[in-house]
């Protein structure tokens, strides 16, 4: 759900980073901040436990530049991953513009990925949201670490659709602004086609 | 009434009238500052000593404030707590939610009172409830009309922003 605003003539939209626990959500924000110039974000917050670990959300405001004489804001937020935080979860995502999942791609992790995936779909439900109609794009995240999934296993069980996907290394710094603009792109897309 | 996934939609017209209201709020109550947040977290209009406040932070952390209370009480069978009070050692901060739609926050000191900000805050919900109601009938009737000024936007309009 955009925020228009025609007095400062500006667009403002929600990106959620969603994902399993330690998939890189936070990280991938982090990237963000770390390369943007002071002219294009804010401060970015963190609600996080004293082990680093997101509690309710991180917060990132950025500048895109304007469109049409509308200057476009993207809020980028991250979800906790943690599955016992599902509550805080289901907040988050209210009124988002666009998905970004963000998945771990160490075989080990793949289950939690499919799972977290699953719990995606049905919070957005519970807010009104469908996902296959929702810009949404998928990051196979961690494709700097050894004992990987391939993509195209990744893509027959996460990605059965074919949303634009990405592979990443959040820690490393690249594939992190390819999501974003996909993710960006599909938004404003979305916004051309009729008011959301 | 807008659903989930319509997009709120400022006009000029609305911000003076928001603007105007949160003025007298703010000489009424002497408070400092005051502020109407979208519930999604993106600021709508902030009046009095805002030049040292980060405000895009205080709306998102407002809106999520308001969201994890929501939840708060709807565990309990509340529908929404429309009002919150955080008191500080100089500055306190009273929150109310406007049309179940807008979050209203207003900052004061010990120049006003927590009695005074209720009472104000109650009179001014009420013509600001007036307010987003003309709102929402406007984009309502723009969305009829069918003017998104976003129609135009071209695939090289956004490929632009990336460049």
């Amino acid at each position: 759900m955009s925020f228009i605003n025609y007095a400062a003539r500006e667009i403002n939209c929600k990106i959620v980073y969603y994902g399993p626990g330690l998939c890189g959500k936070t990280t991938n924000l982090q990237h963000v901040y770390a390369k943007s110039t002071s002219e294009t974000k804010g401060k970015m917050i963190s609600l996080a436990t004293e082990t680093e670990r997101t509690l309710f959300f991180d917060f990132l405001p950025l500048d895109l530049g304007d469109i049409r004489g509308f200057k476009v804001r993207l809020h980028l937020y991250t979800v906790p991953g943690q599955v016992f935080y599902d509550a805080s979860r289901k907040l988050i995502l209210k009124g988002v513009d666009g998905v970004v999942f963000v998945a771990d791609s160490q075989t080990e992790r793949l289950d939690a990925n499919i799972e977290s995936l699953l719990n995606l779909r049905d919070n957005l439900e519970e807010q009104g949201f469908d996902l296959d109609k929702l810009p949404f794009v998928i990051q196979y995240n961690k494709r700097d670490l050894p004992n990987l999934s391939s993509v195209e296993e990744l893509r027959k069980l996460l990605n059965p659709t074919a949303v634009p996907d990405f592979e990443a290394s959040a820690f490393e710094g690249w594939g992190v602004f390819e999501t974003l603009k996909g993710i960006a792109k599909l938004i404003l897309i979305e916004l051309k086609k009729g008011q959301r | 009434m807008l659903g989930k996934q319509d997009s709120f939609v400022l006009y000029d017209e609305e911000l003076i009238r928001f603007t105007k209201v949160l003025e007298k709020l703010l000489h009424d109550s002497n408070a400092g500052s005051a502020f109407l947040i979208d519930k999604n977290g993106q600021l709508i209009c902030a009046v009095g000593e805002t030049d040292k406040l980060d405000t895009t932070s205080l709306a998102s952390l407002t809106a999520g404030n308001i969201a994890a209370t929501g939840g708060l009480a709807k565990l309990i069978g509340e529908k929404e707590f429309s009002i919150l009070f955080h008191e500080g050692e100089k500055d306190n901060i009273h929150i109310s939610i406007v049309g179940g739609r807008i979050i209203l926050v207003v900052i004061f000191d010990n120049r006003s009172s927590l009695g005074l900000v209720r009472l104000r805050v109650k009179k001014a919900g009420a013509e600001l409830q007036t307010i987003l109601d003309d709102l929402i009938t406007r984009t309502e009737e723009s969305q009829k009309a069918g003017g998104s000024p976003f129609a135009e936007i071209t695939e090289e309009d956004i490929d632009n922003l990336f460049s």
